[in-house]
């Protein structure tokens, strides 16, 4: 059972990273990356239980925070080229 | 008897959010648009992650497990939406036009 499960998410994690890889825009790369980052989450903890280990599920769930603070600092990289740059708000204040 | 109701359970848990999972990810493939594409990594966030965690906290019975995976799926329930949210306001703010039907060429690129 926790085998199929395993197998499952891999061919997810697999049809991710080609969309990562092929994507047209940059978009679709985060998009697929964070959908990455959510079946390694899934990943780490089916393993834990596939060997009987489920200390596991603390890496789990930090690697949940980490992929959510990951997606949202690319995506304010992206928007703004620059982390340390304040909100919107006060960006369009500024303009 | 419980052990095997609780197996039958687990599997049917796992196995459904299983398809769900390689659903999504073929849906992640195929589909023609990114915002399309937002649907089938859709579907993995929430179906497929709340079946395979439901799956093994079944599995697990009433342990401290169960308590880690019922937080690891708050947690994603939390964030999958709001990244979701940032990412399709970042691509439309940032000039992506939604695939509006099918063009000649069928290619999804903004004019």
């Amino acid at each position: 059972m926790f085998v199929a499960a395993t197998l499952a998410i891999l061919i997810t994690m697999a049809l991710a990273l080609t969309r990562a890889l092929l994507g047209p825009t940059i978009y679709d790369r985060v998009l697929a990356v964070n959908a990455f980052g959510t079946k390694t989450v899934l990943l780490i903890a089916v393993l834990g239980f596939l060997t009987g280990r489920p200390d596991f599920l603390d890496i789990s769930l930090v690697y949940a925070l980490i992929n959510f603070i990951g997606t949202i600092a690319v995506l304010k990289f992206l928007k703004f080229g620059d982390l340390g740059t304040p909100g919107s708000e006060n960006s369009e204040a500024d303009d | 008897m419980i052990g095997i109701v609780v197996d039958i359970v687990s599997w049917v848990l796992i196995l459904t959010g299983s398809a769900f999972a390689i659903i999504g990810g073929v849906g992640m493939i195929r589909l023609p648009d990114f915002y399309t594409r937002m649907h089938g990594a859709g579907i993995t966030d929430t179906l497929g992650a709340g079946l395979i965690l439901a799956g093994l906290a079944v599995q697990a019975g009433f342990t401290l497990a169960t308590v880690k995976l019922l937080l690891i799926l708050v947690f994603l329930l939390y964030t999958s939406p709001t990244s979701s949210y940032a990412l399709a306001n970042s691509a439309y703010t940032g000039g992506l036009q939604p695939w509006l039907g099918k063009k000649e060429d069928g290619s999804s690129k903004s004019s």
